[in-house]
């Protein structure tokens, strides 16, 4: 969100002090609540020594879960910006009868409970599973191994291309499509030329909320995956495997990584909320 | 050939938007649509862009029946209200759209292009972005950029709406000459008489979806064919009269007027439709025909004045030119006598009877 | 006038014949990606919870350390929602309406939350309050302690839910116009006066909005309780980390009913938000 710095506001209280207090009230809160849990955990990396923090990082288990958190957030990105961008043009372009219920749809996965979705994952996927069965007959497994975790990653991070793009769709307006439509462009000229480049900073922005989703996502790829080191473990899987095991160190570095990870990706979003 | 509009009509859900609409636009010509807001005729022209589907009846465009045809291949130019232009394009870019989707060689665009921006007024602005660019420069893009594809036909739906009166009055004028100069079939959508008026020789006048009336900017002017018409197009008084023996007698008092027409007048109630210009105010009555009115309130508006005068419960707008007024010594709540030079006589529905009747007469309707 | 252009615009879209056909294939596609991923998993849990009965299910929810799982959930949920509505309103008002040093600073960070894995913040909030931490160890001292203790899962849920009223509120604010106030001013209305008649009236449906989002992202946590608060059955054991715990002992049964619970309660703030949602749109219309 881009504020705009609004100098006549000031008039609103005409006590000053109420003003000052309310800021600081806020800010405290603000430092307290969101900021320093963050400096503390960059502060306990430096103190136990910046070596033990990479040592730790680079242990095999913890260099595989991260390498196939990336890979998933990947795939995750791919299909979600691809699904979120059809999603978002059905639904804005075409509307029909049932298009309030559909968006509300859309949004289901961030209602649910990640543990529930991986539960329900489970139940449709697993090997008695409706769309598990067929799976199963023909020796893929998908509960318990990587596909299970792409599809949980999948739900959990569909609403995000979707739900950037439809605000920007329905401000775009439909004239412009129409004009190119008017000058002999095809639809799937008019979406290249026209409406892609239109909606290109919502999409950079729903994606990158995306990526930030998959490689934070815990509890339904925790359920879903088993949780075997080496093959069905994710960077968070890691980093709460360690905590449980009483590997503080480990837990810390990875949660640090994490956590600068998660930083840049926050600046990455500022950037792009400037040029929106 | 031109364009060919029979008869097409389209309903919104339960809204009936057209209903029963026909007209032609000969080869060349450049006619106006023109009617109030919501009338339809912008759908009207979304049909023959393409843009929406008649329920029923054809459109035809140089002959050939385009009904079903997809937008895309209509080779229309079509140019919006607000613009449309491509945000993220600039001028030029704009522009070569259409041509680059023709896939037409680099050379031609290129040619094409500074042709056009040489003719519609904008050269250096060819790598300005529509947000740095004034309405009206706007306008002139999305123009050239619906002419740089060639198009068969030129449809504009209310292109100066947007726009400031001032501006709005030199782009009308200039478009006018461009038409003269191009000559390319054209509709002009648009609600502003004035407009109508100064850009095209032929108006189609719409109202809730049908065509009132069609003809020339003072056929529909002198000879309004319905009461819409005729209050639609300039000012006019509406006054409320009977008619008894062939005589017209202003409701509410009783004073008569003359039948001025040749046919001979039912009885019963009628309603005059009267210009402002066509009252003349004297001092005394000379004939028996002048009718006895008090001024009850003088308006001054700049060119000229305007008098609103009553005649019994009814009050009648008079416009007097400054020169007179000035020689005159007409002032509020004076007894004057008005004479009516001219008016038109409508039953409460015979409108729409006539234009059903002169329509079939031109063989556009069964 | 005003039903003819709603109509019109509604059927824009949709009639354009010889486009149609295209419009058909997205509209497959996205029905296919929706039905697939959304729309049967929500199917398969309801009617795997359904088979056994309703009767097994409503006992599942009943056994004594899933319905204190639930009551836990739902209580500390409700308290940071309490706590987040007026901080998060207090938040926004501060940053659309004032200017202060590290304004935008400040601006940019209230998404951290968001942007931070769970388990990354559980993680966070130990080392701050465990007790060698900065904060925890004062605790201690004190005999307080935080971390594994029911305060833990207060201030985890906090920390995850806290941008949500604040980015429902601050549009809201931007957009707000100011005449109202103003003319409350020259009638001589109190500052708190025109906040509570005025300003809050227009921002209610927002801040609903975002108390409704907090508190189903509060019933559904994982991640950072399951490490803040040691997940103590009859203690700091929420309904997610008892689901878990159930699917983990192989006793999907259990587990069902406090799923298809939530699910229930998920899918019922999906609606209210529609509502809301809704109304709005009709109130702009």
């Amino acid at each position: 969100m881009k504020i705009k710095s609004e100098s006549k506001l000031n008039w609103f209280y005409s006590a000053g002090l109420t003003k000052k207090i309310l800021i600081a009230v806020v800010l405290i809160w603000f430092c307290l609540l969101i900021v320093l849990p963050f400096f503390g955990i960059v502060k306990a990396c430096f103190e136990n020594g910046a070596d033990k923090f990479f040592s730790a990082l680079m242990v095999p288990e913890a260099r595989h879960a991260f390498i196939l958190t990336m890979i998933i957030s990947i795939i995750a990105i791919a299909f979600n910006t691809v699904f979120g961008v059809i999603l978002a043009i059905v639904l804005v372009r075409y509307r029909f009868r049932g298009t309030s219920f559909f968006e509300g749809l859309v949004d289901l996965p961030f209602a649910v409970s990640p543990v529930v979705a991986g539960f329900m994952l489970i139940i449709l996927f697993g090997k008695d599973g409706w769309i598990g069965q067929f799976f199963e007959m023909h020796q893929i497994k998908i509960i318990y191994a990587f596909p299970g975790m792409v599809l949980a990653t999948l739900f959990v991070t569909l609403p995000f291309v979707a739900r950037e793009i439809i605000p920007v769709l329905k401000e775009f307006g439909i004239q412009q499509e129409e004009a190119a439509y008017i000058l002999g462009a095809s639809r799937w000229q008019t979406f290249w030329k026209v409406t892609l480049p239109s909606i290109k900073w919502g999409l950079v922005y729903g994606m990158t909320l995306t990526m930030a989703r998959s490689i934070g996502e815990f509890g339904a790829v925790l359920v879903v995956s088993g949780n075997i080191i080496y093959k069905t473990q994710t960077s968070t899987l890691h980093i709460h495997q360690s905590f449980t095991d009483f590997n503080y160190a480990g837990a810390l570095s990875g949660a640090i990584a994490l956590a600068m990870i998660s930083f840049l990706i926050l600046t990455g979003m500022q950037f792009i909320n400037e040029r929106r | 050939m031109g364009i060919e509009v029979m008869d097409i009509s389209k309903t919104f859900d339960q809204f009936i938007a057209v209903d029963h609409v026909s007209f032609k636009v000969n080869e060349g010509e450049m006619v106006a649509l023109l009617g109030p807001s919501g009338c339809g005729k912008s759908t009207i022209l979304r049909m023959i862009a393409g843009l929406e589907v008649p329920d029923k009846g054809s459109i035809y465009l140089n002959g050939v029946d385009v009904t079903s045809m997809v937008t895309q291949k209509r080779k229309v130019g079509f140019v919006f209200q607000h613009y449309a232009l491509f945000k993220h394009m600039t001028v030029i870019n704009n522009i070569r759209f259409g041509m680059e989707i023709q896939k037409k060689p680099k050379p031609e665009i290129q040619e094409k292009v500074t042709e056009l921006i040489h003719l519609v007024k904008l050269r250096g602005y060819e790598n300005h972005y529509p947000d740095q660019l004034s309405g009206g420069q706007r306008q002139r893009v999305a123009l050239a950029r619906a002419l740089a594809a060639e198009p068969k036909v030129l449809l504009l739906d209310e292109p100066f709406g947007a726009l400031d009166a001032k501006v709005r009055k030199n782009l009308a004028l200039w478009l006018k000459e461009f038409h003269e100069k191009l000559n390319i079939t054209s509709i002009f959508v648009t609600h502003d008489q004035n407009e109508a008026f100064e850009i095209s020789d032929t108006i189609v006048v719409i109202n809730r979806g049908r065509v009132e009336q069609i003809g020339t900017a003072r056929d529909v002017y002198e000879n309004p064919e319905s009461k819409f018409v005729a209050s639609f197009i300039g000012k006019v008084n509406v006054i409320d009269a009977v008619v008894h023996e062939n005589h017209i007698q202003i409701k509410g008092t009783q004073y008569t007027i003359q039948n001025m027409n040749n046919e001979y007048l039912q009885d019963g109630d009628i309603i005059l439709l009267v210009r402002p210009e066509a009252i003349r105010i004297c001092e005394e009555a000379d004939k028996s025909h002048f009718i006895p009115s008090i001024i009850h309130e003088i308006h001054y508006r700049g060119s000229h004045y305007e008098l609103d005068c009553s005649i019994g419960e009814q009050t009648i707008r008079v416009i007097e030119e400054k020169d007179r007024m000035r020689l005159s010594s007409w002032h509020e709540n004076q007894n004057v006598f008005l004479k009516i030079h001219s008016y038109k006589i409508f039953q409460a529905d015979q409108g729409h009877e006539k234009i059903k009747i002169k329509l079939k007469a031109l063989g556009y309707i069964e | 006038m005003k039903l003819y252009q709603n109509s019109r615009m509604k059927n824009n879209k949709m009639n354009r014949t010889a486009q149609k056909k295209d419009g058909y294939v997205l509209q497959g596609i996205s029905l296919f990606y929706t039905g697939f991923l959304i729309i049967l998993p929500v199917l398969a849990i309801t009617v795997k919870a359904f088979q056994g009965g309703g009767c097994n299910l409503w006992e599942n929810i009943t056994l004594p350390q899933a319905s204190h799982a639930l009551i836990l959930t739902f209580a500390v949920a409700a308290i940071m929602v309490i706590i987040n509505v007026i901080t998060g309103t207090a938040t926004a008002w501060v940053l659309v309406r004032y200017r202060f040093p590290l304004k935008n600073l400040m601006n940019s960070m209230i998404d951290l939350p968001f942007a931070i894995p769970t388990v990354v913040t559980g993680v966070m909030l130990v080392v701050l309050y465990g007790p060698k931490g900065l904060i925890g160890g004062f605790l201690e001292h004190n005999g307080m302690q935080i971390i594994f203790e029911k305060p833990a899962i207060l201030l985890a849920l906090l920390y995850v839910t806290f941008p949500f009223v604040v980015r429902s509120v601050q549009p809201v604010l931007l957009e707000m116009e100011r005449d109202m106030e103003e003319a409350a001013k020259t009638l001589g209305a109190t500052p708190s006066k025109i906040f509570f008649k005025i300003v809050m009236p227009t921002l209610t449906p927002a801040i609903i909005t975002g108390a409704a989002l907090s508190f189903s992202r509060a019933m559904g946590e994982f991640g950072s309780i399951a490490i803040v608060a040691g997940n103590i059955p009859f203690k700091t054991q929420v309904a997610s980390v008892y689901i878990y715990g159930e699917l983990e002992s192989n006793n999907q049964q259990g587990a069902l009913g406090v799923s298809v619970f939530l699910l229930l309660c998920s899918l019922f703030i999906l609606i209210l938000l529609n509502i809301i949602k809704n109304k709005k749109r009709t109130n702009e219309n």
